[in-house]
């Protein structure tokens, strides 16, 4: 164990192993610290397939797709802590010092450049303004997910689902394969939040109920869920009166949205974007503050572990290079039509030749074409045959010969084709 | 009784001639029959304002929708069979907890019972936390001189008891462009209710207050005013009670009494019959059903709900640093409507609220969304800063309230051996520790009466608890200490709280028992934060499991019937093959 690495590399799940191994490849002494025991993050408890189709065109679990990394990890020659707790970073000078909380002691270590890669939390009943009793039996679709997977428990026998979320969906299978009965999906949006080929297998292939435009309005029971009370919502997601219905029910699940985990980062002055929740980043994921680089989840939510471990790499190589120097930043600037683009800015001083970029669209859209602009020179066109807010989608900016200048924003506009 | 019948004019007036006034014999008692409980409510008030004798008693029929009953424990036993403690304290709140410790300084033989399966789950833990300076209460009531004695013996009582607590005072701000010499002219009122205050200018303020709303124009700072937990006080109070001799049995419910001669022979509980030689009642919301039960009903509780919402800390510092509540002109219609504020708990989290709702339920902690709606849409008065956004959690809590809207603090009227300490309300957290003293004292009183002898000092008797350690709060040195010490407290399981693995064993093996979800996080805080327990949950209940030797099937959030998992996975579905 030694004091200073050059890089460290804040939290093993998909992001941070991605962002350890690439860092360490390129022959900068790395530690990837852990709060867990073990490595992998929420990868662990996800034991439906589905993972790596882009990356390896090949359906993994969660596990397996994690061990791959897990095994490049160890035969790199980056460092591993785990049950090891950030408990406070200052910057210092050109330095980063870190006390990290172990079983073994206080740790203090320094590091050139930090990557985070925190991932994300759930958004909890209370943060959806659920009322009611406060019983046992309402569970983030997450927590409910450990129980099942990792523990081998039952959560619930009858259950409602509340937000048709990824991890939602897939839980409305797991429960019902392991003979819990699951009465319904239950969406405020008038569109399902989830991908639609979980929608598809998840709910669909078992005659699960999805209703849109319907939530849980009131929670009851004292000690044990008993029940919850579901109404129709008006276009401004409000319950309309007189469509409350009871259903009874020992759990609730929710899957309503997840929330990157930014508050170390904040400590350090990063300043958030208020749509996405996670650091304004440039196409290193590099954030505001020089030296600070963030990845996967904690940037914005994906959906697919493919990105996750994408953007990783980007940033842990990104990372290693690091040195103190100016930037030159060119905007990112996204119309309406956009939920967001990620990465928010280019740092022109880094001379990119190709800059990857995740957008989500604000709202399901047919064949539609993205132009990206500078100065009024087209730098690339894209026609998509739809769009939808649940899936992310990604295009590389060829910026090679792009004669750039800070005062020009990189414009995205999408337009309608019929 | 010229009194009573202008009363009962009155009575007519307001209500038509369906609640009407009798005097019995120490107290006053109301009769008739109403479809509103607001009416009957009121009704409660008015009688109290007119009325010299002892209290009153409300016994107008409510005719809506019937409250649900009382939740008695399920468990029976007899492990109290027979028992004839000293003293007998009814109900594990903070103040009946703070009497059975006052009470264990003598040699004496202590029992309390609470109906629920932990200490501190009705009132309690259901507060903003706030030690008040005494602002709004009538000096010359109980409740003025037992706030005015419990907020001088707040840090003394938590030094002792290992408890958090912060006195930095409290903002009463003013929207309105007041002239400023306004303020000068109320502190000689301020110095007659001996509560210190200053008065601070609109630059003032907000050097020591920059979130603020810009519109506020200046403030009387009340320095006494501060910050506790109040379950953490609560459990250190019955922690030390235990650790100095008494007894302390949850989950047990007194479900009646025998009397002789105006004095309580027995108490039923469902744990067995109990032959105290004193009772004290500090039952909350149900002092009233236990003076009933003792035959000393003179009084009535009528349930008053408020409801507080708590805020993720990243967002404290920017809205307020200490509580902040603005004089919200006409906007409180009941005299008991207080308006809440901004309030900076010890933990550093704001508190916004609470509301005050009369309700028949005792036992109704529901909250609703539009309580938090009305909480916010006031305290934006307060700063603008604040955004239902940041709430991670939010709660509904009952006063206890009596019509007189004072204590009951005295023996009985019409019983020998029963103490009461009811209607604890706002502010009883701040009267705790007094309130523990002098009933403590009341009780003691009785019991030489009865025996003619003077009660011992119990002579092992040491008030210093030492709390459970809190690792994210200790500096370096000490932690890493710990750490040596103990490996447990080096391994973090509440991410956004901070807490180890040590500190969740630890509240598992304290001397008063801890086997719950709930128990944990109200002992040592996993769960508390913006994940409100998503992550640590599953953990939390590995180690009680572990640590009980039960299976996680058994771990329960809180009370009976509360177990978060229904059993091993293939387990559940074999079960329902079968039924099949």
């Amino acid at each position: 164990m030694q004091a200073y690495y050059d890089v460290i590399v804040i939290g093993a799940g998909p992001a941070g192993l991605a962002a350890a191994i690439a860092a360490a490849k390129t022959g900068a002494s790395v530690l990837l610290a852990e709060r867990e025991k073990r490595l992998g993050g929420i990868l662990k408890q996800c034991v439906h397939d589905g993972f790596g189709l882009v990356r390896y065109e090949e359906k993994l679990s969660g596990p397996e797709y994690a061990q791959r990394f897990i095994d490049a990890l160890r035969a790199s020659t980056a460092e591993v802590l785990t049950q090891a707790f950030v408990t406070k970073i200052e910057k210092n000078g050109g330095r980063f010092r870190l006390a990290l909380t172990t079983a073994r002691g206080m740790l203090r270590l320094e590091a050139k450049a930090l990557v985070f890669a925190t991932g994300c939390r759930e958004r909890s009943a209370r943060q959806i303004a659920l009322h009611g009793t406060r019983p046992a039996g309402v569970f983030t679709a997450g927590t409910a997910q450990y129980y099942t997977n990792v523990l081998g428990q039952m959560p619930a026998r009858r259950c409602v689902i509340l937000g048709s979320g990824d991890i939602g969906l897939i839980m409305a299978r797991r429960l019902t394969l392991e003979g819990a009965r699951v009465l319904g999906v239950y969406e405020a949006k008038p569109v399902p939040s989830g991908l639609p080929r979980n929608i598809a297998q998840c709910l669909r292939d078992f005659d699960i109920p999805l209703h849109v435009s319907h939530t849980v309005t009131r929670v009851f029971g004292r000690e044990r869920l008993e029940a919850v009370e579901v109404a129709q919502v008006d276009d401004n997601m409000r319950p309309i009166s007189g469509t409350g219905r009871k259903i009874d029910c020992d759990a609730l699940i929710l899957s309503v949205g997840l929330i990157p985990e930014n508050e170390l980062a904040e400590g350090l002055g990063v300043t958030l974007d208020p749509v996405t929740q996670g650091p304004i980043c440039d196409q290193n994921g590099q954030t505001e503050t020089d030296g600070v680089f963030a990845c996967g989840n904690a940037v914005h939510v994906n959906d697919l572990v493919d990105y996750v471990s994408e953007s990783g790499e980007n940033a842990g190589a990104a990372a290693a290079r690091y040195a103190a120097r100016e930037r030159r930043f060119a905007l990112v600037k996204t119309d309406a039509q956009f939920l967001y683009a990620v990465p928010q800015r280019i740092d022109l001083a880094a001379q990119p030749e190709a800059v990857t970029v995740y957008f989500r669209t604000r709202e399901e859209r047919g064949k539609t074409r993205l132009r990206v602009c500078c100065n009024g020179q087209v730098l690339l066109q894209k026609t998509f045959r739809q769009l939808r807010p649940p899936e992310m989608e990604r295009v590389v900016l060829p910026l090679k010969g792009a004669a750039l200048q800070p005062s020009h924003g990189i414009e995205l506009t999408m337009e309608g084709l019929l | 009784m010229a009194g009573i019948q202008k009363l009962n004019r009155l009575l007519a007036k307001e209500f038509g001639g369906r609640i009407s006034a009798v005097p019995e014999r120490g107290h006053l008692a109301l009769r008739g029959e109403s479809a509103d409980w607001g009416e009957i409510v009121r009704a409660g008030h008015l009688a109290a304002k007119h009325n010299k004798s002892a209290g009153v008693v409300n016994d107008v029929h409510f005719t809506g929708q019937a409250s649900a009953p009382t939740r008695l424990p399920c468990e029976t036993d007899c492990s109290l069979e027979g028992a004839s403690p000293d003293v007998l304290v009814i109900g594990g709140g903070v103040v009946g907890c703070a009497v059975a410790r006052e009470l264990s300084r003598s040699r004496l033989d202590i029992l309390l019972v609470e109906k629920e399966c932990d200490v501190a789950l009705h009132a309690s833990s259901r507060n903003d936390g706030m030690i008040h300076p005494g602002l709004d209460i009538r000096k010359g009531s109980q409740k003025y001189d037992y706030n005015k004695r419990g907020n001088r013996m707040f840090g003394k009582t938590c030094a002792a008891l290992g408890v958090d607590f912060t006195q930095n005072g409290q903002y009463l701000c003013f929207p309105k462009k007041m002239p400023f010499f306004v303020l000068y002219l109320s502190l000689p009122y301020w110095k007659w209710m001996g509560i210190p205050a200053k008065v601070l200018s609109r630059r003032q303020l907000f050097a020591r207050e920059p979130g603020l709303h810009p519109a506020l124009h200046c403030a009387l700072y009340f320095p006494s005013a501060g910050s506790v937990c109040p379950y953490g006080l609560t459990i250190a109070y019955a922690e030390n009670a235990i650790e100095n001799g008494a007894a302390l049995s949850l989950s047990t419910a007194a479900t009646g009494m025998e009397l002789r001669d105006g004095r309580i022979t027995a108490v039923h509980t469902n744990r067995g019959t109990v032959h105290p030689r004193v009772v004290v009642n500090a039952a909350g919301v149900f002092s009233e059903e236990i003076a009933a039960m003792a035959g000393d009903r003179f009084f009535s509780i009528h349930p008053r709900r408020g409801t507080n919402s708590i805020c993720d800390k990243k967002v404290s510092d920017r809205i307020a640093r200490n509580h902040c509540s603005t004089l919200l002109t006409g906007s409180s219609k009941g005299a008991h409507t207080k308006g809440g504020g901004v309030i900076r708990t010890v933990h550093d989290n704001l508190l916004i609220g609470p509301n005050a709702e009369e309700s028949p339920e005792k036992e109704d902690f529901s909250t609703r969304r539009e309580s938090i709606d009305a909480i916010f849409a006031k305290q934006a008065k307060t700063s603008e800063k604040l955004r239902q956004g940041q709430i991670i959690t939010y709660f509904t809590g009952i006063r206890a309230a009596t019509f007189e809207e004072d204590f009951v603090v005295r023996p009985g009227l019409y019983t020998e051996n029963i103490i009461h300490c009811a209607g604890i309300q706002s502010p009883g957290l701040t009267a705790a520790p007094a309130l523990g003293v002098a009933v403590a004292k009341m009780a003691v009183q009785a019991l030489e009466a009865q025996s003619g002898e003077t009660v011992q000092p119990n002579a092992a008797f040491n008030p210093v608890r030492a709390p459970i350690p809190s690792c994210a709060r200790l500096d370096d040195a000490a932690r890493e200490a710990l750490i040596r010490e103990n490996p447990d407290y080096g391994v973090i399981l509440c991410r956004c709280e901070e807490i180890s693995r040590g500190e969740i064993l630890a509240a598992l093996r304290r001397p008063l028992p801890c086997g719950t979800v709930d128990g944990v996080k109200r002992r040592v805080r996993a769960g508390m934060g913006r994940c409100q327990g998503g992550f640590c949950g599953p953990q939390v209940a590995q180690l009680i499991a572990q640590e009980k030797g039960i299976p996680l099937a058994r771990v329960r959030k809180s009370g009976e019937g509360s177990e978060l998992l229904f059993g091993e996975t293939k387990a559940a579905l074999r079960e329902e093959g079968e039924d099949a």
